[in-house]
C-alpha cells in the first residue's frame, strides 16, 4: 500500500485548564489513503477539531499532545524544526474551517491574501495575480478581478468559503482538513459548497479529512468515515455501511435522531441521546458511552472495550451484536393532533411588505406576504439568508414596523403594527425563540429568575402562584429543579434553548416564532428540543411559524409550509403536497440541495448566480435570474400568476401545473445556464 | 465613510455646544456678582453696578450668551479680570505651551507603550511579559504628583540631569526646549504607559488568536509577516480608539504636572483662573481645553475609519 496522506498513530491531546491536563482525544488512530476523502462524525466537544488542530501542529497555547503521532504523507509532524513545519504548512496540507468571515483577514484584499500562498510557494510576484485569478476561476466565482480588488466584508458567505477553499487549494496540497466548512452557511449555498469541493477533489486527487456533526453531510462527502466520541474512535468503515447498518450503539443512537425519510410529528417522535459527553479529562474506566448507552451492563463500565473487527469495519464495544435492537430512550408514542381544519385563524396576514431605507437605496425586504396560521398548527417558513424570512418574523412581533398598505389580524381583530401600541394580551400572544439562546437570555440572572421575571411580566403571576406555574413552566421543558439555580453559560446549548422556550410560554402564547431554534444544535439535542416543541403544541394548542433551513427538520415539524424567495412566498402549501410535488423552479432546487443520509445523489439543481439583492429585483419573475426552467421573456417580463396546484397548494410560476408536473416527475431539467 | 464621518462631525459639534452651555451658565450660576467678585467686598455698589453694565453682564442670560459665543468664534474670548488683557492672546500661549508637552509626552508614550504591549503579547505569560504588565501598572496606580516628585528627586536633584524646573531660558532652541520637557513629560508617560500597553497586548492577543492569523500561519507565511500584515494591523486598530480616549486624562495629568514643574500651560492657567476668579480666562481655557479634547477624539476616529476598510467602504 503505498504511503498514507494522513496517519495517526494512537494520538492522544490534552489540554490544561484548572491546573489538570485534561484528556480530550485518547489513543486515536486512523490511516487515508492518498486521494481518499475520510469523514469525522460525533457530537458538539467530542474533539473533533482537535484532530485537526493537532495535524496541523496549531493546538491552543494551552493544548499538547501527549502521546502518539501523527505522519503527514510520511513525515512525523511532531518532529519537524520551525523552518520544515513552515513548508509543511505551505505545501503537504491545507485546512479550511468553519465561519470563513472570520477565516479572512478584515483589512486586506481578498488579491493580497490568496496572493500569499503564491508569494510562500515562491512564484514570482508578476505572476501571482494570474494564478490568483485563475484559483478563483477554479472555484466558480463569478467575476474573479473584480473579488481580488474587494475585502471580505465585500462578499457574501458563500463567496468567502470560496475565497477560503481558493486558497487551501492553491497550494495542491496533498492533504485537505476542512473542519465544518459549510456550517452556518444556506442550505443551496451549502450544497454548492460540496459540489464545487467534490469536484474538485476528483480534479486534483487530494485527500480530505472532512470533520461535521452533519452526518447526512460527511454521506455525501466522504469514503470512510469514523465516529468519535469522546476522545476516542467508537466505529470506523465504509460510509455506506455504518450509515445503513451501524454496529456501536452511539452510531445507532445518532441516526435515531435524525427525521429520515419523510418524518413527521404525527407519526411518531424522534429519539434522543439522553445525558451529556463525559467532560474532558474525565476518568473513564468503562466504555466511554456507558452513560447513556441503553443497553449498558457491569462488563461495559469496568472493562474498555478495544476497537476491533466486526462485519468489516471497526467497533468499540462489547456486544455490537445488540446494537441494532437498542431500545428507544424516548417513547416513540404518537403525537396525538387535533385537526384543526376549518377552524379560524389565529393570526392572519395580509398584503404585508417592509422597506428598508428610502429613495435609491429601498430595500424592498417583505413584498406582499399573505398568510393565515390556524390553532395548533406550524407553518414551516423556508427560504435562503436574505428571503426575508427575520424581516417578516419582527413585523409579527411587532419590533419592525410594516409598510402601509399591510395589516396583521390576532383571531380576526387587527393587530397593531408597534409593538408598544398593543395589549397586554397581545404582547403574550405573539413569542420568539430564537436561534442563538446566548444572546437572548440575560447572562447574569439565575434560570429561575429569568423565567419567573418572565411569568411576572407576561403572566401576571405573583407569590404561590408564580412558584407554582415556574415549576409547571420548568418540568414541562424538561429541565429540573437543579437547574434553576444555575446560569445560562453553566448550561450547555440545548438546555440554554429550553429556558429560552420556557421563558417564551410564560405568557401562555398563541402564536410562537421559532427562528432556526435548533441550528445551533447538536442532532442528539435538536431531536429533545423538536420533541419539545410538539408535545407542547399538542399540550398547549399553540401555533408555531417555523423558521428553519433544514428541510428535514421543516418537514418534521410543519403541517404546512411556505417557500420564501427575495420577501415574496413563491410557494405554499401542505406539508405533504410540497415535499410530494409539483414544486415551484425554487423549491424544487431546494429540496435537492438536501444531502441524503444513504449518500444517494439525488441529481443537484444547481442555481447560477448569487440571490439577487433586494434593492434591485428582477423584474417579471423575481427568480428569473437563477431559474433553470424558465420559459423566456414572459418570465422576464409579466409577474407570474398563482396556480393551485392542489387545494391549499399554490405556486406562483408561468409554467403551468401540467407541465411542472410533467418535467419534474421525469426530472427533466433544461440545461443550466 | 462620509457618513461616518458626518455622524462623528455632528457629535462633536453637539458636544462643544453642550460644553460651551456648561461653561458659560456654570460660570454665571457660581461666582454671584462678576463686578462684586472683581471689585470687591468694599467697592461702592454704583462702581459695582457701573463695572457690570460695562461688562455686559447684565444683559439677559441668553443675549449674553449669544455674544460671548459670537465673540468667541472670532477669537474674541474676552479680556481676562485679573492681567486686565485680551484672554485670548494668554490662552494661546498656555495652549501652545501645553501642546509642546503633550506632544513630547504622546511622542515617547505612544510608541513606547505599543511596543511594550506588543512584545508582552508577543511573550505572553513569559516574565517580559509579567514585567512589562505589572511595571507599567503599578507606576500607573500612582499619582503624577508622586512620580513627578520622585522623578525629580532622582533626575534633577540627585543625579542633576535634567532641570528640574520646565522654563528654559528666552530663546532657546527647540533642542534645549526639548530638553527642559523631558522631566515635566514624564509622569504623564509613565500615567499613561500601563493603559495604552495593555490595550496593545490585549489587542495583539486577540488578532494572534484570530482565525485569519491561523489562515495565515496554516498558509506557511513566515512568522515575521504574519506578525507584520496580519497581526499588527487589527491589533492596533482597538488602541488608536483608546489613545484617545486617553487624552482627557492626559489633559488632567497636564494640570497636576505643570503646577508641579511650575509650567505655563493651559492647566496652570485653568488653575490659577479658578483660584483667582478670573471667569473670563478660566471659561476661555476650560473650553479651549474642551476643542482641544473634541479634535483629538475626531482625529482618532478619523484615523481608525481610514485603517478599518469595513468602515472606509461603507459596511454599518
Ligand atoms: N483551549 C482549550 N482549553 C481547554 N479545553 C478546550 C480547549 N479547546 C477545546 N477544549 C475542550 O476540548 C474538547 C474537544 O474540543 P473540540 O473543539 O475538539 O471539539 P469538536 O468536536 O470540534 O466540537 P464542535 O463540534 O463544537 O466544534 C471540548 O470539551 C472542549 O470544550
Ligand atoms: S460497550 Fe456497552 S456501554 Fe459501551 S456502547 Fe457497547 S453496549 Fe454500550
Ligand atoms: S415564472 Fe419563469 S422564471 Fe419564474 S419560476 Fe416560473 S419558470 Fe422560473
Ligand atoms: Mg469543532
Amino acid at each position: 500500500m503505498a504511503e498514507p496522506a494522513l496517519h495517526l498513530d494512537r494520538l492522544s491531546v490534552a489540554y490544561r485548564s484548572g491546573g489538570r491536563d485534561r484528556a480530550v482525544l485518547r489513543d486515536v488512530s486512523l490511516q487515508i489513503a492518498p486521494g481518499e476523502a475520510y469523514g469525522l462524525v460525533g457530537e458538539s466537544g467530542c474533539g473533533k477539531s482537535t484532530v485537526a488542530l493537532a495535524v496541523v501542529r496549531y493546538l491552543p497555547r494551552n493544548g499538547k499532545i501527549t502521546g502518539g503521532a501523527v505522519m503527514l504523507d510520511g513525515t512525523d509532524v511532531m518532529r519537524l524544526g520551525p523552518e520544515a513545519l513552515r513548508h509543511l504548512r505551505a505545501g503537504t496540507v491545507s485546512m479550511v474551517y468553519q465561519d470563513p468571515s472570520k477565516a479572512l483577514n478584515p483589512s486586506l484584499k481578498v488579491g493580497c491574501q490568496l496572493g500569499e500562498v503564491f508569494e510562500v510557494m515562491g512564484v514570482p510576484s508578476a505572476e501571482r495575480e494570474m494564478r490568483s485569478l485563475e484559483m478563483l476561476q477554479k472555484v466558480r466565482i463569478a467575476d474573479p478581478g473584480s473579488v481580488m480588488m474587494r475585502y471580505p466584508h465585500q462578499l457574501s458567505g458563500g463567496m468567502q468559503q470560496r475565497v477560503t477553499i481558493a486558497m487551501a487549494l492553491a497550494s495542491d496540497p496533498k492533504m485537505l482538513i476542512l473542519d465544518e466548512p459549510t456550517t452556518g452557511l444556506d442550505a443551496t449555498v451549502e450544497a454548492e459548497a460540496l459540489d464545487l469541493i467534490s469536484d474538485l477533489r476528483r480534479e486534483l486527487g487530494t485527500s480530505i479529512l472532512f470533520i461535521s456533526h452533519n452526518l447526512a453531510v460527511v454521506a455525501k462527502m466522504s469514503d470512510r468515515v469514523g465516529v468519535l466520541y469522546a476522545g476516542m474512535l467508537v466505529e470506523e468503515g465504509l460510509t455506506r455501511e455504518i450509515l445503513s447498518s451501524p454496529r456501536h450503539p452511539y452510531t445507532v443512537s445518532l441516526l435515531r435522531c435524525l427525521p429520515r425519510g419523510g418524518q413527521r410529528k404525527d407519526q411518531r417522535r424522534l429519539d434522543n441521546i439522553p445525558g451529556f459527553l463525559p467532560a474532558p479529562g474525565a476518568l473513564i474506566s468503562g466504555c466511554p458511552f456507558a452513560e447513556r448507552c441503553a443497553i449498558a451492563d457491569d462488563r461495559c463500565r469496568a472493562e474498555v472495550p478495544e476497537l476491533r473487527e466486526d462485519c468489516g469495519r471497526l467497533v468499540r464495544c462489547h456486544y455490537p451484536d445488540r446494537a441494532v435492537n437498542i431500545p428507544r430512550s424516548t417513547p416513540s408514542d404518537l403525537v396525538n393532533l387535533k385537526s384543526s381544519w376549518g377552524a379560524a385563524p389565529v393570526l392572519r396576514v395580509s398584503n404585508l411588505s417592509k422597506t428598508y431605507g428610502q429613495g435609491s437605496h429601498a430595500i424592498r425586504a417583505v413584498a406582499g406576504v399573505s398568510l393565515s396560521l390556524l390553532p395548533g398548527e406550524t407553518l414551516g417558513l423556508v427560504g435562503e439568508s436574505g428571503s426575508g424570512k427575520t424581516t417578516l418574523a419582527r413585523m409579527l412581533l411587532g419590533l419592525v414596523p410594516p409598510d402601509p398598505g399591510g395589516a396583521i389580524e390576532l383571531d380576526g381583530r387587527p393587530l397593531a403594527a408597534s409593538l408598544d401600541r398593543r395589549r397586554d394580551e397581545e404582547v403574550k400572544a405573539v413569542q420568539i425563540v430564537f436561534q442563538n439562546p446566548d444572546s437572548a437570555l440575560n447572562r447574569s440572572h439565575s434560570v429561575s429568575r429569568i423565567i419567573g421575571r418572565a411569568l411576572r411580566k407576561l403572566g401576571g403571576y405573583r407569590g404561590a402562584d408564580l412558584t407554582g406555574r415556574l415549576n409547571a413552566l420548568v418540568a414541562a421543558v424538561r429541565l429540573t429543579p437543579r437547574h434553576l439555580s444555575l446560569r445560562p453559560r453553566q448550561l450547555s446549548g440545548g438546555l440554554k434553548q429550553r429556558v429560552a422556550i420556557a421563558r417564551s410560554f410564560a405568557g401562555d402564547p398563541r402564536v410562537l416564532v421559532c427562528d432556526e431554534p435548533t441550528s445551533a444544535l447538536d442532532v442528539s439535542v435538536q431531536a429533545a428540543i423538536l420533541n419539545l416543541l410538539a408535545d407542547l403544541q399538542v399540550e398547549r394548542n399553540v401555533s408555531y411559524l417555523f423558521i428553519s433551513h433544514d428541510l428535514g427538520v421543516v418537514r418534521y415539524l410543519s403541517d404546512r409550509i411556505a417557500v420564501l424567495y427575495l420577501g415574496r412566498i413563491m410557494e405554499m402549501g401542505p406539508s405533504e403536497s410540497v415535499f410530494e410535488g409539483p414544486n415551484h423552479p425554487y423549491t424544487e432546487a431546494l429540496l435537492s440541495a438536501v444531502p441524503q443520509l444513504d449518500g444517494a445523489q439525488n441529481t443537484r439543481i444547481r442555481l447560477s448566480g448569487e440571490i439577487p439583492s433586494a434593492a434591485n429585483p428582477p423584474k417579471g419573475c423575481v427568480f428569473h435570474n437563477r431559474c433553470p426552467r424558465k420559459l423566456g421573456a414572459i418570465c422576464e417580463t409579466l409577474e407570474p400568476p398563482q396556480n393551485e396546484v392542489q387545494p391549499g397548494h399554490v405556486i406562483r410560476c408561468h409554467i403551468r401545473t401540467e407541465d411542472l408536473q410533467r418535467l419534474q416527475r421525469r426530472g427533466m431539467l433544461s440545461p443550466v445556464s | 465613510m462620509k457618513r461616518f464621518l458626518a455622524r462623528r462631525f455632528t457629535y462633536a459639534i453637539i458636544t462643544l455646544f453642550v460644553l460651551s452651555l456648561l461653561v458659560f451658565f456654570g460660570g454665571q450660576v457660581l461666582p454671584g456678582n462678576v463686578g462684586r467678585a472683581i471689585l470687591g467686598p468694599f467697592a461702592d455698589q454704583q462702581a459695582v453696578d457701573a463695572l457690570n453694565h460695562r461688562l455686559g453682564v447684565d444683559r439677559p442670560l441668553l443675549v449674553q450668551y449669544g455674544s460671548w459665543l459670537g465673540r468667541f468664534l472670532h477669537g474674541d474670548m474676552g479680556e481676562s479680570l485679573v492681567y486686565r488683557s485680551p484672554v485670548a492672546l494668554v490662552v494661546k500661549a498656555a495652549l501652545g505651551q501645553s501642546l509642546k508637552l503633550a506632544a513630547v509626552a504622546f511622542a515617547v508614550v505612544v510608541p513606547l507603550s505599543i511596543l511594550g504591549g506588543i512584545v508582552a503579547a508577543l511573550n505572553v505569560n513569559r516574565p517580559v511579559d509579567r514585567i512589562i504588565t505589572l511595571g507599567g501598572l503599578s507606576v500607573t496606580v500612582l499619582p503624577e504628583f508622586v512620580t513627578g516628585i520622585v522623578l525629580i528627586l532622582i533626575f534633577g536633584v540627585w543625579l542633576r540631569w535634567l532641570p528640574v524646573s520646565a522654563a528654559w531660558p528666552d530663546g532657546a532652541g527647540p533642542l534645549t526646549q526639548l530638553y527642559y520637557l523631558i522631566l515635566p513629560a514624564m509622569p504623564l508617560v509613565l500615567g499613561l504607559f500601563a493603559y495604552i500597553a495593555r490595550m496593545a497586548r490585549a489587542g495583539t492577543l486577540d488578532a494572534l488568536d484570530s482565525d485569519y492569523t491561523r489562515t495565515a500561519v496554516l498558509k506557511g507565511l513566515p512568522w515575521r509577516k504574519v506578525i507584520w500584515r496580519h497581526v499588527l494591523r487589527n491589533a492596533l486598530l482597538p488602541t488608536i480608539t483608546v489613545i484617545a480616549t486617553q487624552t482627557a486624562f492626559l489633559i488632567g495629568g497636564l494640570l497636576v504636572t505643570e503646577k508641579l514643574f511650575g509650567y505655563q500651560g493651559v492647566g496652570l492657567l485653568i488653575f490659577s483662573a479658578a483660584q483667582s476668579k478670573d471667569f473670563p480666562m478660566l471659561q476661555a481655557g476650560v473650553l479651549v481645553t474642551g476643542i482641544a479634547l473634541v479634535v483629538a477624539t475626531m482625529v482618532a476616529d478619523l484615523l481608525y475609519a481610514l485603517l478599518n476598510p469595513r468602515i472606509r467602504l461603507g459596511a454599518e
